[in-house]
């Protein structure tokens, strides 16, 4: 632990004077089972990262005095990817309005969040760091990298990853704002009409801008700077990807029309669990959906859910994916991919696609990560047997190249952030069912409304 | 003609596809041939028959003769397990989670013993079927909330009245007091938890005081009429338990309130289960030495402290086992108890083994609620709850192809696999 804190205050000491760089590392993995996901598994193989970057996969590679791991006997898969979670982050809703389009999530990461080290011990390198449900159009999000021993929250982020925007539909922004504060929306009537608003007020705005930077001199001063109007702008412009926390068919069918109307169409539709029944309009559209392996029946819009939602949705052609939203599933993905199994047939490249290039895929990053291909990032995680059987465990997570956690390396306290003074328990009984459904279905709104 | 046709067709497809009810189970005798079954008392049988009769496991030898009128299920490449026994759950009480008038399992008040959980099960909850298809077939449901939430049950997943399946074990609920945050949310300062810790153990004690004179009292005047006692329904509830006629499951997480509670049941000389436990590692030889069984879960949960190893959860059902300690597996959970197997699996993973693991949401849970005469194990004269898979059951890729419960062919069916036959491939679909 002294050491730690020593690398604390050593880290900290550099910080301040160096500007920030992102650490990169290389690495050479021996004789593992190499799940590729796009060129598929090549026993007794080796992966080499050079500065971060896969730069060779094959046999036989050899390489002085670089760090290796032997993964003799091991499976050497591509870093998971968690298109939604909340992890590594200080708040999640800035539930005031219907529209916040405003906000970042980007703004409250907190690298010192131990559910980032307990990621990565379930094999997940990057995540969708998202605002939460309270909103019609909640905040834009974040897509970090698990650099977990880095302080500065800006080395959280990956750089040029695209933008992304958490919308959402049904029964949290009705709770929040119809119930809760007695304005629209109270129904998915006025769940659409904000999104029409949105949108509508925003081509004005445009337009205005356009108008003035055509003619400055015709305008006596220009438009008023809208922070929100920027945001939805941007959405009109395909700047940014929509991640929409949606349930029932007929909203999801209701968000595809107004996207149309608008000519949007970047989308992908989170938890989306009723997406099996409109598969076909997805698959049509080109939106795509990340789902639970199994959650459901947490509240009304879920109980006519089913556990096979990813897999009639993968044969019906929608880029689907497994997600968390849940400091808990973050830790063992591969589990809930391989869920799909069992509720479904998926083969095994189709299963651990979900937790992997799909994601990558829905955030925009499938260029970099998502699968071991040469030049793309050295985001990988290495389990002891199959990542798809129960009994595998991951044994070394990767990212850039730089070992982030190792299960020989792992000590008994990983947190960077003690406090040599702190009298209080950490202990939290996490047996308490009301804790399980806010984690659950309402886990944003008492965040927001504890 | 074409037009009666396609309405005839149209009305099909309605009812076809729209009949969202599940398919009966049957009542029959059934010759389970050539399996592996795996028996948990008495190890692994390969090549075995399984003869099911009258709801009961009437034998298991090779090559058993077929008795008349049998349904004969060709096993060959699969597996016969005990269906597994959740130690802890809200499935039934609950069927909507965040609809409150949906959930019965959490009565208003400190002392509410009496309040039944079997009188809230709903045989027709939808997460029934849903859980059983992964080889779930019975369950503890247990009421929730304050100092002795009330009285859990051992239930079936089969039956149309709470009655039917029942399965024949009762226990009162105990929260023991606690000294740790009660989740996330808990704004509690140190001294305001100690303090509260300290006003429930005064509590229990006045009512176990009120309790020990009740007891006293109602033994005295025992074939006496009651008329003179006041009625006092908790009083009642609890009095099996000071007699040590049926257990108190004790809700306890940290370790020192776990070794609070081990004194405390040590001095009141009653029979007790511990539940949830999730710091039992930390005091499992104590745990063992008491010789309290323990009902733990759910694995698949973060560890209590921030500062605490991220896989410990993983590992707390595994160390409690190897110190000695009978442990059983529990959810916790309500609609997903059918994760149980997977619960297992990963206590497995985490230094329990594969076999101990099975042990977990079999036979221990059997014996700990004292019906292992009757469940829990492949055993001639047994109650035939097993299922056939085509592997093993702790991993996703196998699936459960035949399951029984007390006898009952039940239809491996639930309101997810109807979605999915429905939906898989829509008609109509896009352009129809």
């Amino acid at each position: 632990m002294k050491n730690i804190i020593l690398l604390f205050i050593f880290s900290f000491t550099l910080a301040t004077i160096l500007p920030a760089q992102i650490e990169k590392g290389d690495v050479l993995i021996k004789n593992g089972t190499v799940i590729t996901i796009t060129d598929g598994v090549k026993e007794n193989s080796d992966v080499l990262i050079r500065d971060g970057i896969i730069r060779r996969i094959g046999k036989n590679i050899s390489v002085e005095g670089i760090h290796t791991i032997d993964a003799t006997g091991q499976f050497v898969m591509p870093g998971i990817i968690d298109a939604h979670s909340h992890i590594g982050i200080d708040v999640v809703n800035e539930g005031t309005d219907p529209n916040t389009s405003d906000v970042f999530v980007g703004d409250a990461i907190n690298p010192f969040a131990i559910s980032i080290y307990r990621a990565l011990a379930g094999g997940v390198t990057a995540s969708h760091a998202m605002h939460g449900s309270a909103n019609a159009v909640g905040g834009q999000c974040e897509t970090i990298k698990h650099r977990f021993g880095s302080i500065d929250p800006e080395d959280m982020k990956m750089a040029g990853a695209p933008r992304t925007i958490k919308f959402a539909l049904g029964e949290n922004p009705m709770r929040v704002h119809g119930e809760g504060r007695r304005i629209v929306p109270r129904t998915r009537m006025g769940v659409e009409q904000i999104f029409r608003e949105g949108f509508a007020k925003a081509q004005d705005y445009m337009a205005e801008w356009d108008r003035y930077n055509t003619d400055p001199d015709g305008a006596k001063e220009p438009p008023k700077f809208d922070m929100k109007m920027e945001t939805m702008a941007d959405i009109l412009r395909g700047e940014i990807i929509i991640h929409c926390h949606s349930y029932r068919a007929d909203e999801i069918l209701m968000l595809l029309d107004v996207l149309e109307d608008y000519g949007v169409s970047k989308i992908c539709f989170q938890h989306v669990n009723e997406g099996f029944k409109v598969a076909p309009e997805l698959a049509a559209f080109g939106a795509s959906a990340s789902v639970f392996a199994d959650w459901w029946a947490y509240k009304f819009e879920v109980y006519y859910s089913t556990a096979y939602n990813a897999a009639i949705l993968t044969r019906n052609n929608v880029v689907t994916s497994i997600n968390s939203d849940s400091g808990e599933l973050i830790r063992h993905l591969y589990h809930e991919a391989a869920k799909t199994q069992r509720y479904g047939d998926l083969s095994d490249n189709e299963a651990l696609r979900l937790i992997t290039l799909n994601p990558a895929i829905q955030l925009g990053i499938d260029d970099r990560v998502g699968s071991l291909e040469i030049g793309k990032d050295g985001d990988i995680a290495i389990f002891s047997k199959h990542p798809l059987s129960i009994y595998a465990v991951p044994q070394v997570t990767i990212v850039d190249g730089v070992v982030r956690f190792d299960i020989n390396g792992d000590t008994e306290d990983m947190r960077m952030d003690v406090d040599p003074e702190a009298k209080i328990s950490t202990f939290v009984d996490h047996s308490y069912s009301e804790e399980d459904r806010c984690m659950q279905g309402l886990f944003e709104f008492f965040i927001d409304r504890k | 003609m074409t037009k009666k046709l396609s309405i005839y067709i149209f009305l099909f497809l309605v009812y076809s596809s729209h009949g969202q009810q599940i398919a009966k189970s049957t009542y029959e005798t059934v010759l389970l041939k050539n399996a592996t079954v795996h028996t948990i008392t008495n190890g692994t049988m390969n090549a075995t028959d399984v003869l099911i009769r009258d709801g009961m496991i009437a034998d298991i030898g090779s090559n058993l003769t077929s008795p008349a009128g049998a349904k004969i299920v060709d096993c060959t490449d699969h597996h016969i397990y005990p269906g597994f026994i959740d130690g802890g759950t809200t499935l039934a009480l609950s069927e909507v989670g965040s609809v409150s008038l949906t959930n019965d399992y959490n009565e208003i008040g400190d002392l509410i013993p009496h309040m039944d959980a079997l009188t809230a099960v709903n045989p027709n909850a939808v997460a029934i079927p849903v859980t059983r298809v992964n080889g779930v077939t019975s369950v503890i449901v247990h009421p929730m909330g304050g100092l002795f939430p009330g009285t859990a049950s051992l239930i079936d997943l089969t039956g149309y009245t709470p009655n039917q399946m029942d399965a024949g074990f009762r226990a009162v609920v105990m929260n023991f007091p606690a000294s740790g945050k009660r989740g996330r949310w808990d704004r509690r300062s140190e001294e305001d938890i100690k303090k509260e810790q300290e006003k429930a153990t005064k509590k229990i004690d006045k009512i176990w005081e009120e309790l020990t004179l009740y007891h006293k009292i109602d033994s005295a005047s025992t074939g006496q009429s009651k008329s003179s006692m006041k009625y006092q329904p908790e009083m009642d509830a609890l009095l099996p338990v000071v007699r040590g006629k049926i257990p108190l499951m004790i809700n306890v997480n940290k370790d020192k309130d776990i070794e609070s509670a081990l004194a405390w049941i040590e001095k009141k000389g009653i029979k007790a289960i511990l539940c949830g436990v999730s710091e039992g590692y930390k005091v499992a030889d104590k745990i063992a030495k008491a010789g309290i069984p323990v009902v733990t879960g759910p694995v698949l949960s973060t560890p209590g402290r921030e500062e605490d190893k991220y896989d410990i959860a993983y590992r707390n059902a595994g160390i409690m086992a190897q110190a000695g300690v009978k442990v059983a597996l529990r959810t916790n959970d309500s609609e997903n108890v059918r994760n149980l197997p997977f619960n297992a699996g990963f206590a497995a993973t985490y230094g329990m083994g594969i076999e101990e693991a099975l042990k977990s949401i079999t036979i221990n849970p059997a014996e700990i609620f004292g019906v292992a005469d009757k469940y829990g194990s492949i055993e001639k004269g047994k109650v035939a709850n097993l299922f056939v898979a085509t592997g093993d059951p702790f991993e996703m890729k196998t699936n459960i192809t035949h399951l029984f419960i007390k006898g009952w062919t039940i239809p491996i069916e639930s309101r997810h696999t109807l979605l999915y036959n429905e939906f898989l491939n829509r008609s109509p679909g896009l352009n129809d």
